[in-house]
């Protein structure tokens, strides 16, 4: 898993959103289309594509896509 | 990890039933158009049942229908296990209630189990359990929820996705049957993902339990209200469940193949799909009855066994493998042979 792949497939989840000033260091909260049912499709996301399940600390204690990203990471790598 | 396998018992029927009043999400006014859309699309819940009714009324109809069908002496039946969230008093328990409300006899066992929407899945190894020495011929499963009462109209996180419903089900002492295989799970390190803060001996009711507060945007309840949190139980929904449901087919050397259906509690549609996904089974063999009675919590699976596959029940032989999952955190399976189920249309009161 690629951090720039993360990032693309972190995107791809929204479908309504100006999404051209995002860079992997944006805060997820401040895209327009967030909220606590994004949450789940990010989850769904990982899940699927990365076989690694977030919970919903992991969302809370996040700000910005990276640190999504780097939890993932850590837990791949634990796997 | 507790796997159980009850013989010489076998579930004879199910009903439901269900307050008369249908709520349509799309004519909800506390949450935008789009708000309704998108909750619909990832729920797949349209519509629910909302009633005055207790639980306790819901299960009685249910009861009362099943038994006039099955054609079952009252006198026989001395085991009664009521299975509910929303029971009618802190004290007494509901279940002796019912038993007198029924006209069973005074030799009934009768009690409440406090599971939500494990509830079903736990009360049938339960009853079953209690059932299968021979002593007692006869058992009613009386499994519910009234979510109009406890959840919070302006919490969009739960107030479009639960329904009231009430379920009874029939299961009888027979020599030789299969029975039952279970396996069943709990984690209480997760308790606060869903619950009702106050109004037990922890928290006791106070005046500020009844204060609202806003959590964030149209996220408003009491502490008497039902919290869900959304991101901690969908974790742990398409994690749990579909592990448990590969276990117990491993465990019980049948294959996804040979099962009929998979009935899930209905949780939401979007964490439903994600477990029959992992779990590799068609959308045949799973039904939904999510899109017009909602989330009906311990009712969930013998709501969508009634609603959505009864003239496959009723008229020949299945192999069910039901699966329900929630707060606690509790989850598990049972796996079951059915063979032409007594189940009354869906009652409306």
């Amino acid at each position: 898993m690629t951090e720039n792949y993360f990032f693309e497939k972190f995107l791809e989840q929204f479908e309504e959103s100006d999404l051209s000033q995002i860079t992997i260091d944006s805060e997820f909260r401040s895209i327009e289309e967030w909220s606590s049912m994004m949450a789940l499709v990010i989850i769904a996301m990982v899940d699927e594509e990365f076989g690694i399940t977030i919970t919903g600390d992991d969302i809370r204690k996040s700000v910005t896509i990276r640190d999504v990203y780097n939890v993932v990471a850590a837990r791949k790598t634990a796997v | 990890m507790a796997n159980l396998n009850v013989e010489n018992v076998e579930l004879v029927g199910v009903s439901i039933a269900v307050p008369k009043r249908i709520v349509e999400n799309r004519d909800n006014k506390n949450f935008s158009e789009e708000e309704i859309e998108k909750f619909i699309e990832t729920t797949g819940v349209e519509r629910y049942r909302y009633g005055h009714h207790c639980t306790s009324d819901l299960c009685f109809e249910a009861a009362e229908k099943l038994i006039s069908e099955l054609g079952w002496d009252k006198s026989e039946i001395e085991l009664l296990i009521f299975v509910s969230q929303t029971f009618d008093y802190i004290l007494p328990n509901t279940a002796p209630i019912l038993q007198d409300r029924l006209g069973l006899p005074k030799t009934c066992i009768s009690f409440d189990m406090t599971l939500g929407c494990s509830g079903y899945v736990y009360g049938l190894s339960a009853i079953s359990s209690l059932l299968n020495s021979g002593k007692i011929k006869k058992g009613l499963l009386l499994c519910g929820d009234t979510p109009s009462k406890i959840v919070n109209p302006k919490d969009k996180t739960s107030a479009m996705l639960f329904g009231d419903a009430g379920s009874a089900t029939a299961i009888q002492y027979k020599n030789q049957a299969k029975g039952m295989n279970f396996n069943l799970f709990s984690d209480g390190s997760g308790y606060k993902a869903i619950m009702i803060p106050d109004g037990g001996y922890r928290n006791p009711l106070s005046e500020s339990s009844f204060f609202e507060n806003t959590y964030e945007d149209k996220v408003i309840r009491n502490n008497c209200n039902l919290f869900l949190d959304g991101m901690d139980v969908f974790s742990f929904g398409i994690t749990r469940p579909p592990l448990a449901v590969k276990e117990l087919l491993s465990n019980s050397n049948i294959s996804s193949d040979e099962i009929n259906y998979f009935i899930f509690h209905q949780a939401n549609l979007m964490m439903n799909e994600m477990i029959r996904k992992k779990v590799k089974i068609t959308s045949e063999k799973v039904p939904y009855s999510l899109r017009n009675f909602g989330n009906t919590s311990s009712a969930s699976i013998p709501m969508t066994m009634v609603s959505e596959i009864k003239n496959e029940l009723r008229t020949r032989q299945n192999n069910l493998l039901l699966c329900g999952f929630g707060v606690g955190l509790s989850w598990g399976c049972c796996l079951i042979n059915t063979s032409n189920l007594i189940i009354p249309d869906i009652i409306e009161i």
